[in-house]
């Protein structure tokens, strides 16, 4: 066992009674059974399929603080560019995992965007009907996080409403700690033919090599449509690991937008389950990556029913000797006929040093299904850069030019423009080219 | 403008050009014919700057300077612009955006100041109407879903943003139809003058009905095999290129 696990262990012995709802016996048996799995479990380690091309070894090898103090010497002064400061939102802001009520906006009116801590005390039955039932227990991450989750985002959106403006979601760590081991989980629960959408960031402000375990679960009920925006631009001491899970019931459509330029090592679990027929499920993202940067995409679809559609599509862009991973597997159960589902990722290497490692897979287990899927790894077309410089644009705008198109088709289906100018904007500032470029 | 003495040129051991010799002064319309792999591709992709190809021999003087000392961009800047025949796609950025790019990119060559908004907007609608385009193509992404016609009206829309002093144009009419060829070659007319010159790269003597050449080469296994005024090319159109290849066997 590692050291790591070790600590793990003993720290849940201190903080079992401590942790929020510990008077909410459903949850504390949920956490002692998942704190068992963790210790029979361990780590995963690259022996393991899931886990083959990311080495977690460096990583899990820091000494962490794992029960975490809060930090009140932030101000909205430190954290204003981490938002969307020209939209109005709800904002649900943590720090060091703890709950920051002077920096957030939360409300219980109409509908409840406030925390998970608050939530276990007035809803318990809400939290029992769905806690930790789009997560899979057995894996390593979920289990931990399960067993040590004690507070987090809390989204409740009743039946037939619309949230008037999106929520952003901050996850802030800060030196505090010294080295720290985060552990927060978002639940998101979407009633019928409710709306919402929601931006998410994980931010390290400190100088510290932090270390996030997240898991977020999200219900879309009947017609519920749901857009989650994830931005992944932390600092390059930072690591992540993010499991989103994803229960999507009939005629549901949700979105999940993961854009990942930052950390050190950052790892997404994106699953869904597609419950009910004539759902759409969403999955794209773009990842621009430097030096000593590793993202891992693994993202999962399961359609259980049929009339289902799902449609993936990431883009990588790596440059120095940064490391991609993406493994999208598609499943289709005998009962879900008439599946349309689509896969594609493409990457460009504009370094030689830098790698990729990518994998769709597919399990059709239905006859009447459409699925296509495809990846391709390249540079860039040479035809196309003569054109540009043809036309008096040089070499490395040119290239620049090219890169961004080529990521650019994957924010698509964002809907929030201010998000989306962001994103355009990070995505020429990595990429080195003009703003012009972009807008 | 224009003066190549000599020029042979290679892609990948393969001699194409085999000691091309060409003097273009401001103010002339060249069209240069032959027949298919005579290498009239090649001599536009060469004077454009395009790597793949290796000169072995020859220069390229541009107003006096050596062209192929220049990358393409320096050369764009110079003043050379290059219609191609296969307009690449670029999905993602829009047609404005890549000509606004490109006209300040070129300005920033030449050590200019980027051109104001306002003056950028109404050059583009100018042009754009010269062309007879819709205004939604400005905000379409670069060729991308375009037809083969629309791809050309394109190339002369840029041709006409970017003023160049040397514009070539390759195989311009191909894949065009009549009401299309005759657009293009409004547009290409209109933005003729004493100081620029226009090459004009084309198998059929139709587009130039249109753009009236001062003078005719034609082009055969790499060299210019014969000379002349615009009777040159009726003579091509009537008798094809057998005599051609039989008086250079």
């Amino acid at each position: 066992m590692t050291d790591l696990a070790q600590d793990l262990l003993s720290s849940f012995l201190v903080a079992e009674s401590q942790l929020n709802g510990s008077r909410n016996l459903g949850v504390v048996s949920l956490r002692k059974k998942a704190m068992d799995r963790f210790e029979q479990q361990g780590f995963p380690t690259t022996r393991d399929e899931e886990w083959k091309y990311t080495n977690l070894k460096p990583v899990l090898k820091q000494d962490y603080r794992i029960l975490l103090k809060g930090d009140d010497a932030v101000s909205f002064a430190d954290i204003k560019k981490y938002l969307l400061s020209d939209l109005d939102t709800y904002k649900l802001v943590f720090i060091n995992g703890k709950y920051s009520s002077w920096l957030s906006e939360s409300t219980h009116q109409s509908f409840d965007i406030c925390t998970f801590a608050a939530a276990l005390n007035k809803y318990p039955e809400v939290i029992g009907d769905y806690l930790g039932k789009a997560a899979p227990e057995g894996t390593t991450f979920v289990d931990l996080n399960t067993a040590f989750e004690d507070d987090g985002a809390f989204v409740r959106i009743k039946r037939n409403q619309t949230v008037d403006k999106p929520i952003e979601i901050l996850y802030l760590t800060t030196d505090e700690n010294g080295p720290a081991f985060a552990q927060n989980r978002n639940l998101i629960i979407v009633e019928q033919n409710a709306e919402v959408q929601i931006v998410e960031r994980h931010q390290n402000i400190g100088t510290q090599p932090n270390f996030t375990n997240f898991v977020s679960e999200v219900f879309a009920a009947v017609d519920a449509r749901v857009s989650y925006y994830k931005v992944q631009n932390d600092a390059l001491h930072a690591s992540l690991v993010d499991n989103t899970h994803v229960v999507q019931e009939r005629g549901s459509n949700v979105h999940v937008g993961t854009y990942s330029f930052g950390g050190k090592l950052v790892r997404n679990n994106l699953h869904f389950y597609a419950d009910g027929e004539h759902t759409e499920s969403h999955m794209d993202g773009v990842t621009i990556i430097d030096d000593g940067q590793t993202v891992d995409h693994h993202t999962l679809v399961d359609h259980r029913e049929p009339n289902c559609y799902s449609r993936e599509l990431y883009k990588g862009i790596y440059l120095g000797n940064s490391h991609g991973v993406f493994n999208g597997k598609v499943m289709v159960r005998q009962k879900a006929q008439k599946t349309n589902a689509f896969q594609q990722n493409d990457n460009i290497l504009l370094s030689e040093r830098a790698k990729v490692d990518t994998k769709p897979q597919l399990e059709i287990f239905a006859d009447d299904v459409k699925c296509s899927h495809g990846c391709t790894i390249g540079q860039l077309d040479k035809n196309a850069l003569f054109y540009l410089r043809s036309r008096g644009i040089p070499k490395k705008e040119a290239e620049g030019l090219m890169t961004y198109a080529f990521a650019s088709d994957a924010l698509e289906y964002v809907k929030i423009p201010q998000l989306e100018k962001r994103l355009n904007r990070v995505i020429a500032d990595k990429l080195g080219i003009n703003l012009e470029f972009a807008l | 403008m224009l003066k190549i003495k000599d020029l042979k040129a290679q892609i990948e051991d393969n001699q194409i050009l085999k000691g091309i010799n060409l003097e273009i002064n401001a103010g002339e319309v060249h069209a240069i014919m032959g027949p298919n792999g005579s290498g009239k591709s090649t001599l536009s992709s060469v004077i454009a700057g395009r790597e793949d190809y290796e000169v072995t021999e020859g220069t390229i003087d541009f107003d006096g300077e050596d062209l192929l000392d220049l990358d393409p961009e320096e050369r764009a800047h110079k003043g050379i612009f290059l219609s191609f025949q296969y307009p690449v796609e670029i999905p993602g950025v829009t047609v404005s955006n890549f000509i606004k790019t490109a006209i300040n990119e070129t300005r920033k060559g030449r050590g200019e100041d980027p051109m104001e908004a306002r003056e950028m907007l109404a050059k583009m609608r100018e042009k754009s109407a010269l062309l007879e385009m819709d205004k939604s193509y400005l905000s379409r992404s670069l060729n991308e879903g375009f037809s083969g016609g629309e791809k050309k009206r394109n190339e002369i829309f840029q041709m006409a943003m970017l003023e160049p002093k040397l514009a070539i144009l390759d195989e311009t009419d191909s894949g065009l139809d009549i009401d299309a060829l005759r657009i293009v070659a409004n547009g290409v007319n209109k933005l003729r003058s004493k100081d620029n010159a226009v090459v004009v790269i084309t198998h059929y003597q139709r587009l130039l009905d249109y753009i009236k050449p001062d003078y005719v080469h034609v082009l055969y296994k790499g060299k210019i095999v014969k000379s002349g005024g615009p009777e040159l090319a009726h003579e091509l159109e009537e008798r094809g290129y057998d005599w051609i290849k039989a008086e250079n066997a």
